[in-house]
């Protein structure tokens, strides 16, 4: 490079230097909440809900309302994909930029208190006294989420069906025992269901905790020992762990259920499949499809009474937020029956209060989905609060899949069990 | 005559022999080359199917009701236009993802990563093939030696990295400074624009090209710069294709990175509306709609350019 040239260069770097230290700093408007100006306070907000319409039309009619109802705080929305969402909040927290207020899903709330990504709530204890146990997420004691549902398992059945082969039809009281949904499915298999339950196993990732886990946990074992939340010994690996997974292996071997088929209710709804173990979200397209000859039957008694897993979406506060006092008044301004119940209906998921449960056109006593009310209070056990949990479900489901490939069980789950306690041990018990 | 008409009847006849046994022979290696062309075709018409099914199937279950893809898996039927055909999944895609933005914003992304990327990783690799300088060596060892780092292992870092960096803002028509690069369409460009691979390759043909052509520019005047851009460019063109080929595919690929830096929906890229579509229940029937849209593009750019794509490959020796 010729002297002329490197000299221009540097004088024009330095007068780029000197004008930009001339320039005072813009406003921080960061996504934390708070900006400069002298309008409303912006509180920022991310959801999990791009893509689907219907819950964020409701997120939108909140926002708007409580944009309305005052002029100390502006609610600004950014939506995520789901399949991508938890990514985005890790990156978003590792830059310090995380919004005031994000959804998330129940089992991710401890770990998330226990990073620092998030607060205690703090919004009046009414609200939280009067949702559903499994919609507040707590970590050691305290509330750090609250959301507007909860979601169920059940076994969806055809009434028509079950009467032609002499089965029993369970009800809340007196659900199958092991043994009679066995034998159930097997009567089925013979019937001409090649396989007769569709237990979702070709799905992936957190759907084998929500799913299965509760299988276990109605065997008598656990994903963890709930006393100290410090080991998986003896409750993942235990002789109750062992006999559930005995059958789960066994179920798979001789066809009563398979890995392969579409995630959904298409098999069920196709009388491919003569039970499914399926959630409320499926609850409206089998309704259409099969009408008054569907059951929503409670999960079979595995020994110690039918166990669904709990917990689905819930809001909190980040720990950076700078308006944390707008977000609290958001979020209270949020939880209004009304808006509980239009999720429950645009969403097909049980509402948390029992004032919007009776506003709900489908899950009132008497609406069609009103059976899932009942199964969420009877069964619904939340997942482990504990941290631990993001690992637990992990490994519980790599554990899983292997047994239902053929792997012996009892060493399988010893493998797992040592897998979670280290982990739990490398993180000083996570707080516990 | 009765002795020349056997002969003429002769000599006709064994010409009509040969005549014959000369078509018989064309017959035969023609028929040989027909057997040698389907031998040789066969295979990669096959091939091509295999290649181009996914593809098909793709388009073809974009026009086709979620029912009617699930069940039509396992038949031909999956690759046919039959049924339930409309494009109401295209529409459906337009309602739940705004498709014409995110198409912009990779657009515009990828243009960038390949156009300034072709003009840095050229330059770099112009000066550690051409220019003698100490180090060049050493450096050109660490810049291949970076290839083996993951991206996964430093995103989170670079996140934060990206998060701290100062920029140009402008508040009223005032110019600011700021400091993060979060949510913004640099962010999603300039970490992209050096590449090492595409510096090696640069740097491994610019050496193909001989030294003297330097040396003779050299004592006619020209400086570095211009031997670079009068000289060696127009001669590194397969090198040029290759690079952009190769680098375009990533860029518009990106899923990640955007996934971690960006927000805001009006700046995101096509890979990360695919999320929008995996609910509870996927509609398979608008997947397949809008990775037909996505994919749409590539497919053009690869057929303009396929010439040059194919030539690149062979010159090269890379492919991707």
């Amino acid at each position: 490079m010729s002297r002329k040239s490197l000299t221009a260069m540097v004088a024009i770097t330095a007068a780029s230097a000197t004008a930009l230290a001339g320039c005072g700093q813009a406003g921080q408007s960061d996504s934390n909440g708070g900006g400069g100006g002298d309008g409303p306070a912006q509180l920022t907000m991310w959801t999990h809900s791009a893509g689907n319409e219907a819950e964020l039309a409701v997120y939108e009619q909140i926002i708007a309302d409580f944009n309305g109802s005052q002029d100390e705080y502006q609610v600004v929305t950014e939506s995520f994909p789901q399949g991508a969402y938890n990514d985005a909040i890790v990156a978003a927290a590792a830059a310090g930029d995380l919004p005031c207020l994000l959804d998330m899903d129940g089992p991710i709330v401890p770990n998330w208190a226990w990073a620092g990504y998030i607060q205690p709530l703090g919004i009046d204890p009414a609200i939280t006294d009067n949702l559903l146990p499994t919609a507040v997420g707590r970590y050691q004691d305290e509330i750090y989420s609250a959301g507007y549902w909860d979601a169920a398992l059940s076994v969806f059945a055809r009434q028509s069906v079950l009467e032609a082969n002499d089965i029993r039809i369970p009800d809340l009281d007196d659900p199958w025992t092991i043994e009679e949904f066995d034998a159930a499915l097997v009567t089925l298999q013979e019937a001409g269901y090649a396989t007769p339950l569709d237990i979702g196993a070709e799905d992936a990732g957190e759907w084998w905790s929500y799913a299965y886990s509760p299988m276990l946990q109605s065997a008598g074992g656990d994903l963890i020992d709930r006393d100290t939340f410090l080991t998986a010994d003896g409750a993942l690996n235990g002789p109750e762990a062992v006999e559930f997974f005995t059958w789960f292996q066994s179920a798979f071997e001789r066809g009563l259920a398979s890995d392969s088929g579409t995630i959904g209710n298409t098999e069920f709804n196709a009388d491919e499949a003569a039970l499914s173990y399926t959630g409320v979200w499926n609850a409206m397209d089998s309704l259409e499809t099969v009408g008054d000859d569907l059951l929503i039957l409670p999960p079979p008694d595995f020994g110690n009474g039918p166990v669904i897993g709990g917990a689905s979406w819930q809001w909190g506060i980040s720990d950076g937020c700078n308006q944390v006092e707008g977000a609290r008044a958001y979020l209270e301004f949020s939880f209004q029956d009304e808006y509980i119940a239009e999720f429950a209906d645009r969403q097909v998921v049980i509402p948390a209060t029992a004032e919007a449960q009776e506003l709900s056109e489908n899950f009132a006593e008497g609406g069609p989905l009103y059976p899932f009310v009942e199964l969420s209070e009877r069964f619904a056990l939340e997942r482990p609060p504990t941290p631990a949990y993001a690992v637990i479900s992990n490994v519980f489901e790599r554990a899983a899949r292997d047994i239902m490939s053929g792997a012996p069980v009892q060493s399988t789950l010893d493998q797992a069990v040592q897998e979670i306690d280290t982990n739990i041990e490398s993180n000083d018990g996570y707080g516990f | 005559m009765s002795t020349t008409t056997p002969s003429r009847g002769s000599t006709g006849h064994d010409s009509a022999a040969r005549d014959a046994e000369t078509r018989r022979s064309k017959d035969e290696a023609s028929t040989r080359r027909r057997r040698r062309l389907l031998v040789g075709y066969l295979p990669m018409v096959l091939l091509a199917g295999f290649f181009l099914f996914p593809v098909i199937f793709m388009f073809v279950s974009s026009l086709k009701p979620d029912a009617q893809i699930l069940g039509d898996i396992g038949s031909p039927q999956a690759f046919l236009p039959v049924g339930d055909i409309s494009l109401q999944n295209y529409s459906d895609v337009f309602d739940r993802v705004p498709v014409g933005r995110f198409l912009f914003n990779s657009v515009l992304v990828t243009t960038c990563i390949v156009g300034l990327g072709l003009i840095v990783n050229s330059m770099c690799g112009f000066a550690l093939s051409r220019l003698e300088w100490s180090g060049r060596k050493v450096l050109l060892t660490v810049v291949i030696a970076t290839l083996i780092v993951p991206f996964e292992t430093i995103a989170i870092p670079m996140v934060y990295w990206v998060s701290k960096l100062p920029t140009l803002v402008f508040e009223n028509n005032v110019p600011m400074y700021d400091f993060g690069w979060l949510n913004s369409y640099h962010v999603q460009i300039i970490p992209f624009i050096a590449n090492a691979f595409s510096i090696f390759l640069f740097t491994q043909y610019f050496s193909t090209i001989p030294k003297s052509l330097d040396e003779a520019a050299r004592i006619d005047g020209a400086g570095w710069f211009t031997i670079y851009r009068r000289i060696i460019v127009p001669l590194a063109g397969p090198a040029f294709a290759t690079v952009a080929i190769l680098t375009f595919l990533p860029a518009w690929n990106q899923y990640l990175w955007p996934l971690m830096v960006v927000q805001q929906e009006s700046l995101r890229p096509v890979m990360v509306g695919m999320q929008y579509f995996f609910q509870l229940n996927t509609a398979w029937g608008e997947v397949m709609a809008y990775t037909s849209l996505i994919t749409l593009p590539v497919l053009v750019m690869f057929l303009a350019f396929q010439r040059a794509f194919v030539s690149s490959i062979a010159s090269s020796g890379v492919k991707g």
